[in-house]
């Protein structure tokens, strides 16, 4: 067997000498941690992310005033930067529930330490993802004529739907489980020291008091909300490629385009939680909780999911470039050997084939080695948008010349900020709610002492 | 079609030399439509039948009224055929394309807009027919790809079959633009330059005046000029008679210089719609040909680049034309001191 099955094969706190009390002191000690103190690293880092989107924001309020003219984008290439990062974080979006509804409906006992923090991150990015089609109006002042008038017809409403309804289910799914860490976070924390903190908790325990009746109630509960929130998971992605899906473009007029996207999610969105869990392993010192076994295990199912995007990438491009009609040449032209091969390259090779080969390759599936794996991927599918949306807009439709789009300040302002946004928000719930299930983790350690 | 009038092409040239005698810019609308062939055109397209109220649809929820006093209770349905054989892409005149220019200035598209393009097919299309220029506008479709992915309704069918944009409501997500198989939809990116007294004017919704910025906007078949007997803007610029408005209801059409039977035009003629394939059943029908019925005697670039938009001028400038300004002539004069 090799070290990490070893030396990592138990849940939560390790440690053979210390009794399954002590263990479980010190796991909370630890998950607790960042609640009870706050570093000046930590307030550094939000105050400059914080400044960053700050300055997304400014540039918004620009384009708010001299309207769309200030990007680059034109009536060729109507959408650009806005609508990649859309589908980009709505991608991220996935992972946080694929991990924890997909594992918890399988009993797969490892993702204890890892679906918290994917949640948050779920919640996070698909804030920054909705944000990001309002940025793209013309009209943001007229947002709500989508309730008004919306017609069921419209890819969009059901965007609109989708949307709302994996946010609500992913909030509802993130909370159940956090009652009775919120309840032990209540508990624990000083009413005097913590007092705003005590009264949050307070309400947010809703009466927790782990007797029996409760706990079956929310194990019910999280059993119903897992099932769905997948289901829901499923259409969301699907629904997004339906807006490039539900058009006569060369490119986007696909039939797999729904399962692309929806493996593309889990893809770039592994790829993001197994980022966030190098972070806060380093942030908030749990590299007690969080080990290279967990690494590892997302790693492999980011292989996987890696190894299904491919397939699913050249079943996309080898239909078309087989027949070869007009329009699909001039696309496959411009992404293989043209104005966009740059862009498409880098991530085939940067963003595909490297972070592949790094995560199964022996001695790079280690946690390093798997970051940097994950760093590409999320990078490489940020640029894989891109080439989604952009060259089969600047295919000519009727004979006239080839438009290009280059973005503006204000549109890598805005970028950038959704990402700060992320970051930001990540960091506030990491900061205030406890990162990892407590009582989930005590379950398995339990279980694992006898 | 008489060869004489094929001959005597009408230059208009703005910002350039002084329009020629015959030039339609200098004929007031009375004189213009009794220009047009017997006075046919006039008595057939002249009956309107209700037809503001029928700028209503399903999309709105609006009902449509057709009160008409006794008078015909049918409905418009407008359509186009544009005749190949008599389109040179105005490279023959040494002008930049007639259509695309009498549309800038007749309907104050904002500058950069072209809601009817004059392309040159660089290759066969339909198969077998020669190179050739192609004028395209808005074909409004009757199964129209923008129509069915309008998230709030804010593009429709008109009654009379036209799509219409409702800039009023329009959200700016841009989905029809991506969505249009003919690139034929434009979007005011910043605030559109127009004169201020189109600025000012009420909004109306089949003229799009005035351009509000953020909404999408695009050829809305001049039927406010179709149906008090005018011919849209278009069409009066081309000087080869090539474009042809008509109703399929009345099955007929004009071009303003003779009338057809626009059923039996399109069958004998194997006019053909654009990308019919599609199935976006599109109401612009096209002749084939390569200009072939127009003289010929040189070639020359493409002149694109030509086009004039006389809005930023004309809004600097605080000079108000006299009358309603798609039926007046006079944005050729004004055009007149341009350099």
């Amino acid at each position: 067997m090799t070290e990490v099955d070893v030396a990592e094969q138990e849940p939560g706190i390790r440690g053979g000498s210390l009794s399954l009390t002590e263990r479980t002191d010190r796991m909370h000690a630890t998950i607790l941690a960042p609640l009870r103190r706050t570093g000046p690293g930590y307030v550094a880092m939000m105050v400059a992310l914080f400044a960053v989107f700050v300055w997304g924001v400014y540039a918004w309020t620009v384009q708010i005033r001299h309207g769309l003219a200030v990007t680059g984008l034109s009536d060729p290439i109507p959408w650009g930067f806005y609508i990649t990062n859309f589908v980009f974080w709505i991608g991220v979006s996935h992972a946080g529930t694929f991990i924890s509804a997909v594992l918890r409906v399988s009993s797969v006992g490892w993702r204890t330490p890892v679906v918290r923090m994917a949640e948050f991150m779920t919640i996070a990015a698909l804030l920054m993802g909705a944000w990001m089609p309002i940025v793209d109006l013309g009209r943001p002042d007229r947002l709500l004529n989508v309730l008004n008038y919306g017609r069921f017809q419209s890819a969009i409403v059901w965007d609109l739907l989708a949307i709302t309804t994996y946010l609500t289910g992913s909030l509802i799914y993130l909370y159940l489980p956090l009652i009775p860490d919120v309840a032990l976070a209540r508990d624990e924390l000083d009413p005097h020291r913590h007092r705003l903190r005590h009264r949050l908790y307070s309400i947010l325990a809703v009466g927790w008091h782990g007797n029996e009746e409760q706990w079956r109630r929310l194990a019910r509960g999280i059993r119903i909300m897992c099932v769905l929130i997948i289901g829901v998971m499923v259409s969301v992605h699907t629904v997004v490629s339906w807006i490039f899906g539900m058009t006569l473009r060369a490119g986007w007029h696909s039939t797999i385009f729904g399962p692309y996207f929806v493996v593309g999610a889990i893809w770039s969105g592994l790829a993001a939680v197994l980022v966030g869990m190098a972070v806060f392993r380093r942030a908030f010192h749990m590299k007690e909780v969080i080990t290279k076994r967990h690494f590892v295990r997302v790693a492999n199912l980011l292989l996987v999911a890696g190894l299904v995007y491919m397939y699913l990438t050249f079943n996309e491009y080898l239909t078309i470039a087989y027949k070869l009609e007009p329009q699909d040449r001039s696309l496959l032209d411009a992404i293989f050997s043209g104005e966009f091969a740059p862009l498409f390259w880098t991530y085939f090779l940067g963003g595909m084939v490297v972070p592949m080969l790094l995560l199964a390759l022996p001695w790079t599936r280690n946690v390093p080695g798997i970051v940097t794996a994950s760093i590409l991927v999320n990078v490489g599918m940020w640029i894989k948008r891109f080439v989604i949306t952009v060259p089969s807009l600047a295919v000519p439709q009727i004979p006239v010349q080839w438009a290009s789009y280059a973005p503006t300040w204000i549109e890598v302002s805005i970028i950038a900020a959704t990402f700060a946004g992320f970051a930001l928000l990540v960091g506030l719930m990491a900061k205030v709610m406890p990162l990892v299930p407590m009582w989930e983790l005590e379950e398995q350690m339990r279980v694992g002492a006898e | 079609m008489d060869a004489a009038a094929l001959e005597r092409p009408r230059k208009v040239i703005p910002g350039g030399r002084e329009p020629t005698p015959i030039d339609p810019a200098e004929v007031t609308r009375r004189a213009f439509l009794r220009r047009i062939v017997g006075g046919a055109a006039v008595a057939s397209l002249g009956v309107v039948g209700g037809s503001t109220a029928a700028i209503a649809d399903e999309g709105h929820g609006e009902e449509d009224e057709h009160d008409t006093g006794g008078q015909s209770q049918r409905v418009r349905r407008w359509a186009m055929v544009i005749d190949l054989r008599r389109c040179d892409g105005c490279v023959e005149i040494e002008a930049p394309p007639q259509c695309t220019q009498f549309c800038n200035w007749g309907r104050f598209v904002p500058e950069g807009q072209e809601w009817v393009v004059v392309v040159q097919q660089p290759h066969d299309d339909p198969v077998g027919a020669p190179p050739h220029t192609m004028p395209i506008p808005c074909f409004h479709c009757e199964n129209a790809p923008c129509v069915n992915v309008c998230p709030v309704g804010a593009t429709f069918h008109s009654v009379e079959g036209t799509v219409l944009i409702d800039q009023e409501r329009c959200i700016g997500c841009r989905l029809c633009i991506a969505a249009c198989p003919y690139s034929r939809r434009f979007f005011n990116w910043g605030e559109p330059a127009q004169p201020d007294w189109v600025k000012e004017s009420a909004y109306n919704v089949r003229t799009q005046t005035p351009a509000l910025r953020g909404t999408v906007m695009k050829c809305d078949f001049c039927t406010d000029l179709l149906e008090v007997g005018g011919l849209p803007m278009c069409a009066r610029g081309c000087p080869w008679g090539a474009l042809y408005f008509g109703d399929l209801e009345e099955d007929v059409a004009t071009n303003g210089r003779e009338v057809v039977k626009l059923s039996a035009f399109i069958h004998e003629t194997g006019a053909f719609r654009y990308k019919e394939e599609l199935g976006t059943e599109p109401r612009v029908w096209y002749v084939p040909g390569s200009g072939e019925q127009v003289p010929r005697t040189h070639h020359r670039e493409f002149m694109r680049e030509h086009l004039e938009w006389p809005w930023r001028e004309w809004a600097s400038d605080d000079r108000v034309p006299e009358g309603s300004p798609p039926m007046e002539g006079d944005h050729v004069e004004a055009g007149g001191g341009h350099d």
